[in-house]
């Protein structure tokens, strides 16, 4: 765990500042569904049944031509987004889910069109939205090496001439000639990986892909993206894992409502991105056939704001089909880089949760976190007595702690440089 | 592979030329796509490319028994079976190239959503995909030639050149219908419905002498016609291959071809949205 977590300089300045991409005032429009209104009565239901053609016809029509003046139904992906990146630059792009950074690769790779605004892209661009795309269950590994490999826009001799290298990459070896729809998911993302991971674009835009696998292919594809960024190659790079845009990226740019709000250093970005969040993770959450609810953490003081040194009680319900051997309730707390800070596991105390009936209430409570000040994220899980996990919900809360009154600093240092532990000390200091 | 051109990106308005140069870039994954299709379909049958064969096959000896025995349909002197078999090779090749290119979009729209390539190479694989079947089904007739013991005159040369005229006639309506079923889902829902319709409408099953003359004009503007008179015409060696009625289904079987170009680059920037 956090292996992926140490900065690594971006030394790679370009050694010519030549702008091999910049976005003009572009703007991308999408029309939202407009739902229908619904008659009440049979006779009207039939009408409206007869009348369905015409208006599905109109709702067709409508999918792709816009009129400025119905406003209510179209919003805007991205609105004026600004911006240049050299040669050589690797560039993260940071926001919330919305916020407009699948719609601004997507334009960047060619896939759509802006509907305002202009981009001039220097080189040829390879972009990974997704691996694996075009692989087909009947194929073998060999022939979705080529057909994957072509979609992205290599060539047959390219990737002849990185076949070797490329199954090697993804271990799968004697199963080369096996259709792909015997090979386990894991062995696919490989696969799709190594393909992927071989494109030697000028421009490489990549999306999201490190968000596929086990944490130790994760790892590897994380060194390939290092690799990639430091041979001198302009990479574009979004992702949610924030641990990994800043290992691999020295500038960022923050989307939020489609709009850039932040262009700078990575770390400074970064703060920007959490300290704007607004985005609280999921009320609900339904895994695997498990039903995460009324999940809270709160300070017993009942507060709003839970402070550093609070007393807290987590309290939530999980419902299912749980078995009935054994089981241990595992509440994480994560860093905002993924790092796993603290564990309150029922099994470490002693805790035995046996023959539960469809439902698992819990309620934690102790004393302060000696967690320093910052955002986390709160990952609940249950597992049984062998360690196999039963459901896990990933980012089920986000939580902010706020310093307290008597803790002195009103600037907190970076995220980066905040640390995990909050820890209260003396400091003797000679001064002469 | 060192590429310094510019490219740029800005929103795109009316028709758009053909882009040979980044179509020719992408020639191999035309390639494999067609190599996908051609396995995949015949993956996991036991058949495998014989169903190639045995659909045809069936198909014509259906209308051999209904129109040639029963209703007694006339073949211009030549038995009924070859008379339609030479018909249904071609047919079935342009209903193959048609069904198959018009869903190409959707299908794939997994992809479309993800990568840019040129949009064409869909339908365009198509073509290829499902030559194999097309030769399988020629090959058969040459069975069949030599079964009835007929022997091909020097119009057999024109093949080729039927063959073509047939591929730009499917992918030109191809193209069309593709790029509107990305919009229209009922193009899918029509699609083989509207195939059997344009079946009769082209003399597969009966032949051309059936038609009044006064008509043949307005007949001969449907391109199948032409694809499949000559074809026909080609093979069986007692039939004049009857350029008067060829000549306009050429001409609109290339403005097809052009219109659907048009008409589906036009489209195409679209498709990732609403695929």
């Amino acid at each position: 765990m956090g292996g992926n977590v140490e900065t690594v300089g971006n030394d790679n300045l370009p050694s010519m500042e030549e702008v091999v991409i910049s976005v003009k005032e572009v703007s991308k429009r999408y029309r939202i569904g407009v739902a229908d209104e619904r008659k009440d009565t049979l006779a009207g239901q039939i009408g409206q049944l007869l009348l369905s053609p015409f208006k599905n016809f109109k709702r067709l029509i409508q999918l792709k031509n816009f009129k400025d003046t119905d406003a209510s139904n179209v919003s805007w992906a991205l609105k004026n987004v600004n911006f240049e990146v050299n040669r050589g630059e690797v560039l993260g792009i940071i926001g919330h889910n919305g916020a407009g950074k699948s719609t601004l690769l997507k334009i960047l790779s060619r896939i759509t069109e802006p509907t305002e605004g202009e981009i001039q892209i220097k080189g040829r661009v390879s972009s990974l939205l997704e691996v694996g795309t075009g692989f087909h269950p009947e194929l073998s590994g060999r022939e979705n090496v080529y057909m994957n490999g072509t979609i992205l826009g290599m060539t047959k001799k390219e990737i002849d001439a990185k076949f070797d290298e490329i199954v090697e990459f993804s271990g799968i070896g004697k199963y080369l000639d096996t259709p792909v729809k015997f090979y386990s998911s894991g062995m696919k993302v490989r696969l799709a990986f190594s393909v992927a991971a071989h494109l030697e674009p000028e421009i490489l835009i990549i999306d999201e892909v490190l968000a596929v696998g086990d944490a130790e292919f994760q790892n590897k594809c994380l060194g390939k993206m290092n690799e990639v960024a430091n041979s001198g190659r302009t990479v574009l790079f979004v992702s949610h894992n924030i641990a990994a845009v800043k290992s691999l990226c020295s500038r960022s740019i923050v989307l939020k409502g489609g709009m850039k709000i932040f262009d700078g250093l990575t770390k400074d970005g970064i703060d920007n991105y959490l300290d704007s969040s607004a985005e609280n993770v999921g009320n609900e959450n339904v895994n695997n056939g498990f039903r995460l609810s009324r999940l809270t953490f709160r300070s017993l003081t009942n507060s709003e704001i839970f402070y550093v040194n609070d007393n807290f009680v987590i309290t939530g319900n999980i419902e299912g089909d749980f078995p009935s051997d054994n089981l241990t309730l595992l509440v994480l707390f994560k860093t905002v880089f993924g790092v796993r800070a603290l564990n309150l596991s029922t099994r470490l105390h002693g805790v035995e949760i046996k023959g539960l009936d469809k439902v698992l209430n819990f309620k934690v409570t102790g004393q302060t976190l000696n967690l320093m000040p910052s955002v986390y994220y709160l990952e609940i899980k249950v597992l049984r007595m062998n360690g196999e996990p039963i459901v896990s919900f990933d980012n089920a809360f986000r939580l902010n702690i706020e310093p307290s009154s008597d803790f002195l600093p009103i600037l907190l240092p970076s995220y980066e440089d905040r640390g995990v532990l909050y820890k209260r000390v003396s400091f003797l200091i000679n001064q002469d | 592979m060192e590429n310094n051109d510019t490219v740029t990106i800005k929103p795109t308005s009316g028709w758009k030329a053909l882009n040979f140069r980044e179509l020719w870039r992408y020639k191999d994954l035309l390639y494999f796509l067609t190599l996908r299709s051609i396995k995949a379909k015949y993956a996991q049958s036991v058949l495998g490319v014989g169903w190639a064969i045995i659909q045809p096959l069936v198909l014509t000896l259906v209308f051999t028994v209904i129109f040639g025995n029963l209703a007694k349909i006339g073949s211009d002197g030549i038995p009924y079976l070859l008379f339609s078999f030479t018909a249904m090779v071609p047919w079935n090749y342009f209903q193959n190239i048609l069904t198959e290119s018009t869903g190409s979009l959707i299908s794939n729209r997994e992809m479309i959503s993800k990568v840019y390539f040129p949009r064409l190479v869909l339908p365009l694989s198509a073509i290829f995909s499902k030559m194999i079947d097309f030769g399988i089904g020629f090959l058969v007739l040459i069975g069949l030639l030599f079964y009835y013991q007929v022997v091909p005159d020097v119009e057999f040369i024109y093949i080729p050149f039927f063959l073509l005229l047939l591929i730009i006639t499917s992918i030109g309506i191809g193209l069309i219908l593709s790029a509107m079923a990305v919009q229209f889902r009922d193009i899918n829902y029509a699609m083989s419905f509207m195939v059997r319709l344009i079946m009769y409408s082209a003399p597969v099953v009966y032949p051309l002498s059936l038609i009044p003359d006064h008509y043949k004009f307005v007949y001969a503007l449907n391109p199948l016609v032409a694809v499949i008179e000559g074809f026909r015409a080609s093979v069986i060696p007692t039939a004049v291959i009857p350029w008067t009625i060829i000549y306009p289904g050429i001409l609109v079987s290339i403005c097809l071809l052009i219109m659907g170009l048009f008409y589906f680059r036009k489209m195409e920037k679209h498709f990732a949205d609403i695929a």
